[in-house]
């Protein structure tokens, strides 16, 4: 397994450091601290009631957002829905994310999906949707795009490790390897697909092996090393880019909260486990290695930690302030252009609305 | 002008929009330097490359799936799926991925694309080279449906399609593949999707359909007419979603009679849903219930294809309960 830092964050004998200038490091890390942040606001929200769902990266920022770094800013990310920090690394605002969450009039989603589902084309960060899996292909299509019209670009698909299982998975790789497409397949094997632990998915202990079926490269690397997975998807990176070929990254992980915020982890792992991998946190590993490389002291770290805190209280203040989107945001987009069903429907939906309306006053 | 058959049409209305436009890409199961298995495809990699027309491996769910990516990028693919009975492995790709990814990204993503499949029975191909099943996608919102029943409309749908924003599924009744021909120009025209064409005037009765019954109907009207003096108005939809509801409308106020025609299954068929609106917007004009005449709704049948495949007889008859209801 490739890493680079040990959990006390110390650099391991004979690895390389990513060749990034420390403001680089730093940024990974202000995302992960971000990410983190947000997540652990979200689930109170959430418990709260203030907003009907979350899902959360706790555990697996190192995976996602030192993977993303890797990339080109036009090379095309395809989330799963734990990928808050790769959205939030190409430019995603903290306001947009929360008014997608509340589902509110300023949603540019116009509270179409629940929380946590958005589509950031302009970021060539595409659409998340629920069922798993279901977006692997894509990656293979968006990179074989790139290939057909000559363009340098090369994409990037999140998974989870119950996604292997997925006929999709199995699809797109094997396309990737057929057709040669230029695609890094991202498995985040956080070893539990909700209650289900990954030697249920798979007979095989070594992901990372199954890139060996379809004909190209598979590595596995420590996730929770946000310099290691760095490493590897730029190598991986570069491979495709070159036109080598698809590349198969298994970053090992683990999800330290529930699936989502409709799930009790408590009910089926043991809590050994987690504090195990408590220890070995990703945030707190870089921030470890910044603090001994004197890049960063605990007096930065608190004033980042109230800047962040401060940012999102401010975001979910003005996202909670706004009601929901006007009810025409049901029947458009469809289609380009509305068909004479869905205008008679709406026109049907608003007349009863006014019927209710006039009823109510009287 | 040329007379193509229907499978033919199909290959112009590709072939032209590749030449002009070089977003077109045309990916599938032996599409390649084979043509497809009905060769709808053929000549095309030859002229276009291997980059725009090539095979990929053996999976439904990646051929949709691979193109959703590449519209996503910014292509037009034109994905083929060798026979509609075999589309339920891509139906999780169509229905919830395709479908719903402008409403779902509020229009910052478009799919743009047109899936090919050829469907229906009358070739004795059993179960599994002779289903309907465009009521499952025309139950799904955000992907249009467009069944061509001749040469000249399969072109010009098919080049519509190509050049709609919206992803298309384009069902080819292969049955008219090489048995129905007619004069097809060269040159690129369309058909606007959502206009459906009224085939034979007619004053008694409404018949409502598409595809390969389109010409079965045709049949039906011209011995019903000589037969029994009936007058049968023929309506072709051509495209299912969104279907023409003015000129089915418009059509069943004048002959107060209305009967819809399809292969596939009668329950929750295309038949029901036209029924239904039918009911709701014309009933004071009816002299008598929409009767379907359809397939039946078991699993489609080899030996006994003939038996469940709509007759003229069956459409003839269905008149006549109309007529004497």
């Amino acid at each position: 397994m490739l890493q680079v830092l040990n959990a006390e964050g110390l650099v391991q004998n004979g690895q390389s450091v990513p060749d990034l200038e420390p403001k680089e490091i730093l940024e990974l890390y202000r995302l992960m601290l971000l990410n983190r942040r947000i997540d652990e606001r979200m689930i109170k929200l959430q418990r709260q009631g203030r907003i009907a769902f979350y899902v959360a990266s706790i555990g697996e920022e190192a995976s996602i957002i030192g993977s993303a770094a890797a990339l080109e800013k036009t090379d095309w990310i395809v989330p799963c829905y734990r990928e808050l920090g790769a959205a939030l690394l190409r430019g995603f605002t903290l306001q947009e994310f929360c008014n997608q969450l509340f589902g509110n009039n300023q949603d540019t989603f116009k509270g179409r999906q629940m929380p946590n589902h958005y589509a950031l084309p302009h970021l060539h960060y595409a659409s998340v949707s629920s069922p798993v899996g279901t977006q692997i292909p894509h990656a293979t299509g968006l990179a074989l795009g790139a290939k057909l019209t000559g363009e340098k670009d090369i994409s990037l698909v999140y998974f989870g490790d119950g996604s292997t299982s997925t006929g999709e998975f199995h699809a797109a790789a094997n396309f990737a390897g057929s057709l040669n497409a230029p695609v890094i397949f991202l498995c985040r094997n956080n070893q539990w697909a909700i209650s289900v632990p990954v030697d249920r998915q798979t007979a095989n202990p070594s992901l990372a092996s199954k890139a060996a079926a379809y004909g190209f490269e598979g590595v596995r690397v420590d996730g929770n090393d946000a310099l290691a997975v760095y490493n590897a998807t730029r190598d991986a990176a570069e491979y495709a880019r070159q036109g080598n070929g698809p590349v198969f990254i298994e970053a090992y992980t683990y999800r330290l909260t529930g699936h989502s915020t409709s799930d009790d982890p408590r009910s089926y792992r043991d809590e050994e486990e987690v504090r195990l991998w408590e220890d070995r946190d990703p945030l707190k590993r870089l921030r470890l290695y910044l603090m001994s490389e004197s890049h960063w002291n605990e007096k930065e770290d608190r004033a980042l930690e109230t800047e962040i805190k401060d940012a999102i209280l401010s975001a979910i203040r003005e996202a909670e302030a706004h009601g929901p989107p006007s009810i025409d945001t049901i029947f458009t987009d469809v289609f380009d252009e509305q068909p004479w069903n869905l205008r008679e429907q709406q026109a049907e939906l608003e007349r009863s609305l006014d019927t209710m309306t006039i009823e109510q006053e009287a | 002008m040329p007379e193509l058959n229907l499978l033919q049409a199909i290959t112009s209305a590709i072939r032209e929009e590749m030449r002009l436009d070089s977003k077109v890409v045309v990916l599938g199961e032996d599409v390649g330097h084979f043509g497809g298995v009905f060769r709808a495809t053929q000549g095309l990699q030859e002229e276009f490359g291997e980059e725009r027309v090539f095979d990929t491996p053996l999976s439904e769910t990646g051929i949709i799936g691979t193109a959703i990516g590449m519209a996503i990028y910014g292509l037009k693919p034109v994905p083929e799926i060798q026979f509609a009975d075999f589309i339920y492995p891509a139906f999780d790709q169509i229905v919830n991925e395709l479908s719903k990814m402008r409403y779902r990204s509020a229009g910052c993503i478009t799919c743009p694309m047109v899936i090919r499949t050829p469907f229906g029975g009358g070739i004795r191909g059993g179960h599994y080279h002779s289903q309907s099943p465009e009521a499952y996608f025309a139950h799904t919102a955000g992907v249009k449906v467009v069944i061509p029943s001749n040469p000249y409309d399969a072109k010009g749908l098919l080049t519509a399609s190509l050049r709609d924003d919206n992803p298309v599924l384009f069902m080819e009744p292969k049955r008219l593949y090489r048995a129905s021909r007619g004069e097809v120009p060269d040159k690129s025209y369309t058909i606007d999707l959502g206009t459906a064409a009224t085939v034979r005037k007619g004053t008694d009765i409404t018949v409502i359909s598409y595809g390969a019954m389109v010409p079965l109907a045709i049949r039906a009207a011209e011995q019903a007419e000589n037969e029994y003096g009936l007058s049968m108005e023929i309506i072709d939809l051509r495209t299912l979603i969104p279907y023409d509801v003015e000129t089915v409308i418009h059509s069943v106020c004048k002959t107060g009679r209305a009967i819809v025609v399809h292969e596939a299954p009668k329950t929750c068929g295309f038949g029901a849903e036209l029924a239904a609106t039918i009911s709701e917007k014309a009933l004071v004009h009816l002299e008598a219930p929409v009767y379907r005449v359809t397939g039946f709704d078991t699993p489609f049948p080899y030996s006994h294809e003939n038996h469940y495949l709509p007759t003229t007889g069956r459409i003839i008859q269905a008149a006549q309960n109309s007529l004497s209801f």
